[in-house]
């Protein structure tokens, strides 16, 4: 398994002597080169799971296994991402994408050459030299996935990486994610609350609660070009599934 | 005609007719030349500073000591700036002090430091220390407590050391606040040396102003102050020349 969850619940000290719990007793696994989302109603704890898995902060109880290792600090085994691209303002894009592999001992022309091939596979290449201010918000992105494959990670977090971008970027963006996602064969973690984005770029969904969070509904999705988000689309089926996730998550009783 | 043509057109006109009514209209109104001079009477009073007054030697050690105590006050204020703002402990602890210093006036320490120092650079340099460091630490205090917590997380998560974190995250988050500080600073060090040097000097332009000023002689006077303000502009135009090359990753506005 390349992520494993047994029994994961988190709890936060609030001021004033009140614990919150964001996540209570998560289980599920996911598998090597496979692409799993997690949605859920805001604040049931997806942004709690991606920290843990990131090793930012450990459960309070249960176990967060990467690889069959234990998480319990930040570890080179996982790469991550965010909305905000974090793409420091002050240097070039390739110098961005060779931030993560600096603290690994990878001597210089190496980090170069595994910087140009990321870059050529997210279809940056030429911009290079250009400072994070001259791209545009989907290209940013783009580096920021670049940044992250680079460090060769076994398996990439994704928090809404999407949700800043215009409709029309979104959908080119989604694309070229899942292509190249597929093409590195790394297993993904996205997580996001637009059910559709949930269906048509993943194997499974998982399903949370209102907080404490906890897993509602392994939903598997049998689609076919899991690698052409813009192919999916057409398919009736993804309606059918983004419709049940819907019904499950009770939105129409929560907007009323 | 470009527009930056334009603009340096009318800058010339509006100082040469300025000129032109200071020298014509304080002798119309019958205004004696000790107590506003005019830029003639300035001219020909430098001419005699020169002479006479030392006026290069004065000038330059002025100079000397603004940009000594600019270096001094500011990396004081930046290392400690730094310092507390990595710990969060000391920062709540000594934030009281800090701020009952930056808001005592600092120029008025300056006898003081004189009654302990002599009538030496010491008491100049101190004061010029004191009032250049509150601006640089308290900009850069501010910044590192801003900085995106997201990409110190993406640090710590691509497993960078305490302080790769501070080398590659944030101290160049913080260069833009630093370089302002810095600017701030850089005017307040010409009032730093021009007051201690007024108080307890024999040297330098603010030992000239207090000098000229016994003596009922404005041009001396207006002189000095002119010369204080050239080392000022100086000063600040070499940082933000450096600011620009530093900074020139952020995108500027276009008016």
């Amino acid at each position: 398994m390349a992520l494993e969850f047994k029994g994961v619940t988190k709890t936060f000290d609030l001021p004033g002597g009140n614990v919150l719990t964001a996540v209570k007793d998560i289980t599920f696994a996911v598998k090597e080169g496979e692409f799993v989302s997690v949605v859920g109603p805001s604040g049931c704890g997806k942004s709690t799971i991606l920290s843990m898995t990131a090793g930012l902060y450990q459960p309070t109880s249960g176990t967060v296994t990467v690889s069959g290792e234990v998480v319990t600090k930040p570890n080179p085994h996982v790469g991550f991402m965010l909305q905000k691209d974090l793409l420091l303002p002050w240097r070039t894009i390739i110098k961005n994408v060779e931030f993560g592999l600096e603290s690994r001992g990878v001597a210089k022309a190496e980090r170069r050459e595994r910087a140009l091939f990321e870059l050529e596979r997210c279809h940056l290449k030429g911009f290079e030299s250009h400072y994070p201010h001259q791209l545009s918000g989907g290209m940013r992105q783009r580096a920021a996935l670049a940044r992250t494959l680079a460090i060769d990670p076994d398996i990439i977090l994704l928090d809404e990486p999407f949700s800043a971008l215009d409709a029309q970027t979104k959908l080119l963006i989604q694309n070229s994610f899942a292509e190249t996602i597929q093409d590195a064969g790394i297993t993904t973690l996205l997580i996001t609350h637009d059910l559709s984005e949930a269906v048509i770029m993943s194997d499974r969904v998982l399903v949370l609660s209102e907080r404490p969070g906890t897993v509602m509904c392994e939903m598997p999705i049998d689609l076919p070009d899991r690698a052409h988000p813009l192919k999916r689309r057409q398919m009736p089926e993804v309606h059918q599934h983004a419709a049940e996730i819907f019904s499950l998550l009770r939105l129409d009783q929560r907007a009323a | 005609m470009s527009r930056a043509n334009s603009h340096t057109l009318v800058g010339i006109v509006i100082l040469a007719l300025l000129l032109a009514v200071w020298q014509i209209l304080p002798p119309a109104m019958g205004v004696p030349k000790f107590i506003i001079p005019t830029p003639a009477d300035m001219l020909a009073e430098l001419g005699r500073m020169y002479r006479r007054e030392n006026l290069i030697a004065n000038t330059l050690s002025t100079a000397w000591y603004t940009l000594l105590g600019f270096a001094i006050g500011s990396a004081l204020g930046a290392a400690i700036g730094y310092l507390l703002g990595l710990s969060e402990f000391w920062e709540r602890v000594l934030s009281p002090y800090i701020l009952a210093l930056q808001i005592a006036p600092k120029v008025a320490f300056a006898p003081l430091f004189i009654m302990w120092f002599g009538y030496n650079a010491i008491p100049k340099l101190l004061v010029t220390v004191l009032i250049v460091f509150f601006p640089v630490l308290v900009n850069v205090l501010a910044a590192m407590k801003t900085v995106d917590r997201d990409m110190v997380n993406l640090a710590r998560a691509y497993s960078l050391t305490r302080w790769q974190i501070f080398l590659k995250v944030e101290f160049p988050s913080t260069l833009p606040n630093l370089m302002a500080g810095l600017r701030i600073a850089s005017t307040l060090a010409v009032i730093g040396v021009t007051v201690g040097e007024l108080v307890g000097g024999n040297t330098g332009l603010g030992f000239l102003i207090s000098y000229g000023g016994g003596q009922a002689n404005a041009s001396m006077v207006f002189n000095a102050i002119v010369l204080l303000t050239v080392i000022g502009i100086v000063l600040y135009s070499v940082l933000v020349w450096a600011e620009d090359r530093l900074l020139h990753y952020i995108p500027k506005k276009d008016h």
